[in-house]
């Protein structure tokens, strides 16, 4: 493979992990508090606001069911209105973060759930207030499971990323379509997923390696 | 301490399921420095008393004082600074993962507010209280079920609480830790002053702890006051019974198998007879074969002591026919023992 192609393949993983690592924060940064909302909104508990609560499951649902490349050109004027532009890597970051919000939100509900309601009540009967249960039992104890679900989160964005080459976003899928598919050049197209298929394992073993170091549970079973 | 005023406290009707009224008509006090034992069956209404007090329930009607104050007004920061004097301990510890034994000790007092440095000075001295010095870095999945109910009794108590509650906090321990962590409540009451309620549906705890109890059926109060007292006159049946799991009321296998309805020639007949009070049973046997020229034999007994009086039966065989029987119940009756014939054996 000449150096220039794989010149083409390093930035092609530059831009890919740039998309990815920006979106993966932003869509932390929304879907984390939106999780925990949703997780302590239900009927009954810390936040007890069911209404509030169904609404935007909804909203979340339907985000969630509309399918990425539909996303990705539905909402072109939005992306130009954040980014300025509606071409490029950074505009691609604008629906990837979309994407990834509801996505990342539903399994931190899941994590957080997952912590002994006996726990709460434990942090209830020594006057904790409500956002001291969140922050000093709720996302602690739920530790292990955030980073499990951040894992798959980076890795479904990895996927994702790979169709804003569609509107120009660049990144190793748009490099394994128009290289591999339409210039008939099915080397590139085997580096590609080559890169790809490293990616996911090397994100996929960070994740684990994270979630069982903060797990004490497991760490002494 | 803590008063119960004309509570009542009713679920409402969810999703198709009915509403509950969990505890109806409820008025009694806890005594300070008190150790107050609430039993009952499940469902009876104990888990939701005991939550009235710290504030976790609200009842629906009624008043919840607790030192002086009406908890069940408070609401929100007020509430919360209320519940800093009242701990709990818990049926399955509830104590966080993640943190070592002191970083649950510590949580509280986080949660309080407190700095580093009072946190540490108090996590080592309350490790200290509950034995369990030894065990600061560890973390629960490295501890016994009762090192971990030490670490929750030291987390209840880190803001120097006046009351502490316990909801089934031996339910989960084999007998020898049950006695174990009883023993610690009582040296903590005892040393520290601080009033104990404990919710429970094993007789044996309010035995070994508790000087006033409470019995709970149905979300109502049936009976309540000193330990010795209820136990050794017990009028509820749900007390009776579970006065009977203690003493025992039924007849070894073999005997039973061998008891007859019908006496027969040279056979005995068999009474039971109750044991109150004490010392009451200590001589009862010696003094009846005396008195009657019998030869009384003891076919079973259980005697055991409920907050210092003696509390159980003896099972007697009275040989020489219908004419001895009739001498020895007149003469139990005569000294205050109730009896009853339960049948024939040969």
């Amino acid at each position: 493979m000449s150096p220039e192609l794989i010149n083409l393949i390093i930035q092609a993983t530059g831009e890919s992990l740039y998309m990815v690592g920006i979106a993966a924060l932003l869509g932390t940064a929304f879907g984390l508090p939106l999780g925990v909302f949703l997780a302590t909104s239900r009927k009954g508990e810390l936040y007890a606001a069911p209404l509030v609560n169904r609404v935007l499951g909804i909203v979340v649902n339907a985000t969630r069911s509309t399918p990425f490349i539909i996303l990705v050109v539905a909402i072109i004027p939005f992306t130009r209105l954040i980014a300025g532009t509606s071409i490029g890597s950074t505009a691609a970051i604008v629906p990837l973060t979309i994407a990834s919000t509801p996505f990342i939100a539903r399994l931190v509900e899941a994590a957080i759930r997952e912590v002994d309601g006996g726990l709460i009540e434990t942090a209830s009967s020594f006057g904790a207030s409500p956002l001291q249960i969140v922050f000093k039992v709720l996302i602690p104890e739920a530790l292990p499971g955030l980073l499990l679900a951040l894992t798959l989160a980076v890795v479904s964005l990895l996927g994702y990323s790979a169709m804003v080459g569609a509107v120009g976003g660049g990144g190793l899928g748009d490099l394994g379509i128009r290289y591999g598919y339409q210039r008939f050049m099915p080397e590139m197209m085997l580096a590609v997923v080559v890169v790809l298929i490293a990616l996911v394992q090397l994100v996929q073993s960070a994740g684990d390696y994270l979630a069982r170091r903060v797990n004490r549970r497991l760490r002494h079973r | 301490m803590v008063r119960f005023e004309a509570i009542s406290k009713t679920y409402p009707a969810y999703r198709g399921k009915p509403g509950v009224n969990a505890l109806q008509d409820i008025d009694f006090a806890i005594p300070r420095g008190s150790i107050t034992g609430v039993i009952g069956r499940s469902g009876a209404g104990k888990s939701s008393l005991v939550r009235l007090i710290n504030g976790l329930e609200k009842p629906t009607t009624g008043r919840v004082i607790v030192d002086n104050r009406d908890i069940s007004a408070l609401a929100g920061r007020e509430l919360r600074l209320a519940q800093r004097s009242i701990g709990m301990i818990f049926q399955h510890f509830n104590l966080r993962s993640s943190r070592t034994a002191a970083g649950n000790i510590a949580l509280p007092l986080e949660i309080a507010g407190w700095t580093k440095a009072d946190i540490k000075a108090r996590v080592a001295e309350l490790l200290a209280l509950v034995g369990i010095a030894d065990k600061h870095d560890r973390y629960p999945s490295e501890l016994s079920g009762g090192q971990k109910q030490r670490v929750g009794i030291a987390r209840a108590l880190a803001t120097r609480p006046s009351v502490l509650l316990s909801d089934e906090a031996t339910s989960a321990l084999d007998p020898q830790t049950t006695r174990a962590i009883l023993d610690l409540l009582a040296n903590i009451n005892r040393e520290l002053g601080v009033t104990i309620v404990l919710i429970t549906h094993e007789m044996s705890v309010v035995r070994q702890l508790a000087r006033e109890v409470v019995v709970l059926d149905g979300g109502h109060v049936v009976e309540s006051g000193h330990v010795a007292d209820i136990f050794t006159h017990p009028k509820h049946p749900i007390t009776q019974s579970f006065l009977a799991e203690v003493i025992g009321d039924s007849l070894p296998v073999s005997l039973a198998s061998r008891m007859a309805s019908e006496p027969s020639a040279g056979g005995q007949a068999v009474i039971r007879v109750q044991v109150r009070g004490a010392g009451a049973g200590d001589t009862v046997v010696a003094r009846l074969a005396r008195d009657l020229g019998l030869d009384v034999a003891l076919l079973s007994a259980r005697i055991d002591e409920i907050g210092g009086q003696h509390v159980g039966s003896l099972t007697l065989g009275i040989p020489g026919g219908e004419d001895a029987v009739t001498r020895t119940l007149a003469w139990l009756s005569q000294h205050q023992f109730s009896a009853e014939r339960l049948g024939y054996v040969a």
